[in-house]
């Protein structure tokens, strides 16, 4: 039997494990299907879905690309949009960032398609964005994300950080949230928790909390041992002062990271936790029991006692055939976009980029929640933000919420080199960076 | 406008003595069921706290209750207690009812306020229980919220406890309340920081720093000699953490590893496929507990008993028809190896995500594998103790099987000399064939495990492949005690450089350290020595 030198060997073996999991994505291929056929030869609008449905990622954009595809059905459903069928692109990115931008350029450059719904992580929006500058195409955006970023062909639906992370604190801050003095701000470490937690250590310390008080840690990708992080979160918040988790844990670590807080016994009441990327969908893979009263804060739950939210939960069923699939945030933000998009295309009457880009601005239609989203000129959406608290059965229940709707912040206002900048794409101005205080604009790409 | 200012005394009045009445007329749990049907939650935490102080025998059942999500209460103010079958007692009277009864009963709702009213209402409510656990979470949850007002019942609390142990903790409660409130005099003071001194934990710490300042010089000195002796003990207590901390992860890293340490380390076939093993295991237990719920609900606490042998033979089935029908014709071409199995693991990868969906699935922890006992100043969790139990055994099993039976000793003869064992008339073939299977259903065991503490995906191998890769290089390839010993060095390294670097940078450390290790000894801790080997 012939052998390779163990030194080559074991360098070859993590070289492939590396090469591997970004050629993974690489078999799928793109696509597409019509639903209704007798259409008359008035050809279709196209509308393209970039989501990954393999890697890691597929956990979550699996159900945004089937909440499309149902969006996409029930809109042919209605006859249409401008007497025209539309027809879905799919596409599979595979959980890896620069195929996000090959499959977006695909989408935009091939098959022509009128927008884009799509990604989720950060890295790979950033990985499509030159591309949809570039090609002049539309983009929308569902998650929550770290705001610091204003983009004339992309559309925020999902939360920036004043829509969630800073009322979430705000809230915890209050006596109904539990006074609390004491903050960990835990996070997986990559662009999201790390900008957010930025912001929320410059607002925290705005609100007077002294810098011993707070203590940021960060964690890798799937970091499933938290022995040592619990046990020193358990540590921090026995010093007297009420003490608060913010968590900006990504993904597959929160299993573990919740296991290990309940096994350790930290109970909401003492240290509650307070998640940002914690959504009805994550919490189906876990015994909640040990959980109930850790907090998470959206600007949807599918407990919210609402006509429009039990109609669409009711479709929702419907179309993936099982009544026990939950909805949550991102679904909500693609729900918006999707019904922004329609309403600004029938306003123009075409589907040309730059038509709909300019009629999209004051857009407002129903969210889910019982209220309205518009549209703003930074292409950010007006939400509201609710805290809810996990429960038994895995749902949140809503403990507090906003009174009013809170339109989303692209640039943070506690932020150096930020604060003065503001986004604002309606003519003349049309910039996605103006700097108030030199009233110049940073130029043409607007992203930090 | 006039009339309006006349009648606005008479509404008051109506409302004031509306209110008297019905204060006389009905009891303690009559204005609770009204107070506990608001749906605010400022309401709901007012009538725990009157129901706490209203001396109704019904108040602590309600109010425990409460707690546990469990109390109902209907449009027409009746309280009913739900019980995890689903059935309805009435919470005044303990009465059994018919669920239709309570048909139009809803959970009383309740935020984190609540509960925390409710932990401090029960800790004053339950401190004469006579259940002695009882007891015991009362007093710790007075000495969590050291309220002066509580001292006279605490006092009688003392006075009549008969537990030595659960005395000491009204003590400890005592010398907290004694030690938050402003007006105890000095000698208290010293007496209180004696007490809390001998508890020596965080909470203790906190309590005595704020006396550090005192103005009583004795106080101030005897707050520092005490923290300065507790902080002594936390950090040497803290040392032993770390340690037990990497124990536990080295058990984990052991348990993906030793089915790879036979499949790659006695056969040498390099599996990438092999994490996709691990998590085969896994959603065998999954499918295991779900059977067990539906057929036989009261066991389901030990569905994993019973999923251990059976991943063992699913992911070991697997790894049999993997090496007849791939691996097989690949000996002795490790590149090709490498690529296929890596393949494979994404086809396995992506069936499962077919079958089961791409979401997690939930696999509970028994009852048996959840929460935590402290040992001195060690916490404890039971599911990490059981998983190191687990690995150990699987360890000590797998040695035995190696060294005791014939199938053992026909793996060894053929890996050690394949022509020689084949002339002596071992099936050198079926041997591959039964050590692949092995080594894979012990990665499927391992499944089983890693189910308890990590998320049941079709990504769980991925994450844990290059680590087992890395254990197995690091104790020696083709050695056992090398894996043994390589999991456990790399886990506690692990845990002792993460509180000081912190997780990413510790895994950093980790990492470097291990390259420079291979750089000077490319064949691990244990290299395997001889002949065989050398060709």
């Amino acid at each position: 039997m012939e052998k390779i030198g163990r030194r080559k060997l074991l360098t070859s073996s993590l070289a492939l494990a590396a090469g591997g999991a970004l050629g993974a994505g690489a078999f799928g291929r793109p696509f597409s299907f019509g639903i209704g056929a007798a259409w008359a030869d008035t050809g279709t609008i196209k509308v393209g879905i970039l989501h990954s449905l393999s890697g890691t990622m597929a956990i979550s954009e699996t159900t945004l690309k089937d909440v499309m595809l149902m969006l996409i059905e029930e809109q042919n459903a209605k006859g249409g949009l401008l007497g025209k069928k539309l027809e879905a692109v799919v596409v599979d990115p595979a959980s890896n960032w620069p195929l996000f931008a090959e499959k977006a350029k695909q989408l935009l450059e091939v098959d022509k398609v009128a927008a884009v719904f799509g990604c989720w992580t950060s890295v790979s929006r950033k990985s499509v964005l030159p591309v949809f500058e570039h090609d002049n195409g539309i983009l929308f955006y569902p998650v929550q994300y770290e705001g610091e970023e204003s983009s004339r062909n992309v559309f925020y639906t999902g939360a920036a950080p004043n829509q969630q992370a800073i009322p979430a604190v705000d809230y915890l801050m209050s006596e109904d949230g539990g006074s609390v003095k004491r903050w960990v701000l835990e996070g997986t470490d990559y662009v999201y928790p790390r900008t957010t937690n930025k912001i929320l250590e410059a607002y925290l310390k705005s609100k007077g909390v002294a810098a011993e008080d707070i203590v940021v840690n960060y964690t890798p990708f799937g970091f499933s041992d938290w022995q040592t992080e619990v046990s020193k979160i358990k540590a921090f918040g026995s010093a007297g002062k009420k003490t608060a988790v913010v968590s900006t844990i990504n993904g597959d670590a929160n299993v573990p990271f919740y296991k290990e807080l309940g096994n350790q016994g930290i109970k909401a009441t003492e240290i509650p936790v307070v998640a940002f990327s914690v959504g009805e969908e994550e919490l189906a893979g876990l015994d909640t029991k040990p959980l109930v009263g850790h907090l998470a804060a959206w600007n949807y739950f599918m407990s919210v006692n609402t006509p429009e939210n039990k109609a669409f939960i009711a479709k929702w069923h419907k179309f993936i055939k099982n009544d026990k699939r939950t909805t949550n945030d991102p679904m909500e933000a693609h729900y918006i976009g999707f019904n922004m998009w329609v309403k600004a295309v029938e306003k123009v009457g075409t589907t040309d980029t730059d038509a709909v880009i300019d009629a999209m601005i004051g857009v407002t239609v129903p969210n889910l929640t019982g209220g309205y989203a518009a549209m703003m000129p930074n292409h950010h959406i007006t939400k509201p933000v609710l805290i809810g608290e996990i429960q038994a059965n895995g749902q949140l229940n809503t403990v507090w919420q906003t009174t009013g709707l809170v339109p989303g912040d692209e640039w943070s206002d506690y932020l150096e080199g930020s604060k003065d900048l503001i986004s604002d794409w309606r003519k003349p101005l049309s910039c996605g960076n103006f700097n108030v205080k030199t009233g110049k604009c940073g130029g043409e790409v607007a992203t930090q | 406008m006039q009339l309006l200012r006349k009648l606005l005394p008479l509404a008051f009045c109506l409302l004031l003595c509306g209110q008297a009445w019905r204060a006389a007329s009905a009891d303690a749990i009559d204005d609770a069921a009204a107070g506990f049907g608001s749906s605010s939650y400022a309401d709901i935490e007012q009538t725990v706290a009157a129901l706490a102080v209203s001396g109704d025998p019904a108040a602590a059942p309600i109010l425990q209750a409460l707690g546990d999500g469990q109390l109902m209460v209907t449009d027409d103010h009746h309280l009913f207690i739900q019980a995890d079958d689903g059935s309805f007692t009435d919470a005044r009277t303990h009465q059994k009812v018919a669920t239709d009864a309570a048909a139009d009963a809803r959970p009383v709702k309740v935020n984190n306020k609540v509960r925390r009213a409710i932990a401090a209402a029960m800790g004053q409510l339950t401190l004469l229980s006579p259940d002695a656990a009882q007891r015991r979470a009362a007093a710790d949850s007075v000495f969590h919220d050291p309220n002066p007002a509580r001292l006279p019942l605490l006092d009688s609390a003392i006075a009549k406890e008969s537990d030595s142990g659960i005395k000491r903790r009204l003590e400890q409660a005592r010398a907290a309340i004694l030690l938050s409130d402003t007006a105890t005099s000095p000698a208290d003071r010293l007496a209180a920081i004696a007490v809390l001194a001998e508890r020596g934990d965080q909470d203790a710490r906190a309590l005595i720093s704020a006396s550090m300042t005192s103005s009583d010089p004795a106080v101030a000195a005897a707050a520092t000699t005490a923290v300065k002796r507790i902080d002594l003990t936390l950090s040497l207590w803290s040392g032993a953490q770390s340690v037990y901390y990497g124990l536990s992860l080295g058990s984990v890293l052991l348990l993906a590893a030793i089915g790879l340490a036979i499949t790659f380390g006695v056969m040498g076939v390099i599996n990438m496929a092999h994490g996709e093993m691990v998590m085969l295991g896994a959603y065998t237990t999954f499918v295991v507990q779900d059977l067990v719920r539906l057929y036989a609900p009261d066991l389901a606490d030990y569905s994993l008993l019973p999923a251990v042998p059976i991943a063992f033979l699913v992911s070991g089935l697997v790894g049999l028809v993997i090496e007849r029908s791939i691996i097989r014709f690949l000996y002795g071409r490790p590149l090709e190896t490498l690529l296929a199995t890596f393949g494979l693991s994404l086809v396995l990868q992506q069936a499962i995500r077919t079958i089961f969906g791409a979401s997690n699935r939930e696999v509970t922890n028994p009852s048996w594998m959840s929460g935590s006992f402290d040992l001195g100043g060690l916490v404890l969790t039971y599911n990490r103790l059981w998983i190191i139990v687990f690995a150990f055994a699987v360890f000590a099993g797998i040695l035995l099987l190696l060294s005791r039976t014939p199938l053992g000793l026909q793996m060894r003869a053929v890996t050690q000399n394949r022509r020689m064992a084949a002339s002596m008339g071992i099936r050198t073939e079926w041997v591959d064939s039964l050590t692949f299977g092995f080594g894979s259903g012990i990665a499927g065991i391992a499944g089983v495990a890693l189910s308890q503490i990590d998320n049941v995906s079709p990504n769980l191998g991925q994450s844990y492949i290059i680590d087992s890769f890395m254990v197995v290089v690091f104790g020696g390839v083709g050695n056992l005690w090398g894996t043994l010993v390589g999991a456990l060095s790399l886990g506690v390294a692990n845990k002792i450089l993460e509180p000081v670097a912190g997780a990413v940078l510790g895994k950093i450390v980790v990492l470097v350290l291990l390259v420079l290790f291979i750089q000077r000894r490319p064949r691990g801790l244990f290299p395997l020595k001889g002949r065989a080997v050398e060709s």
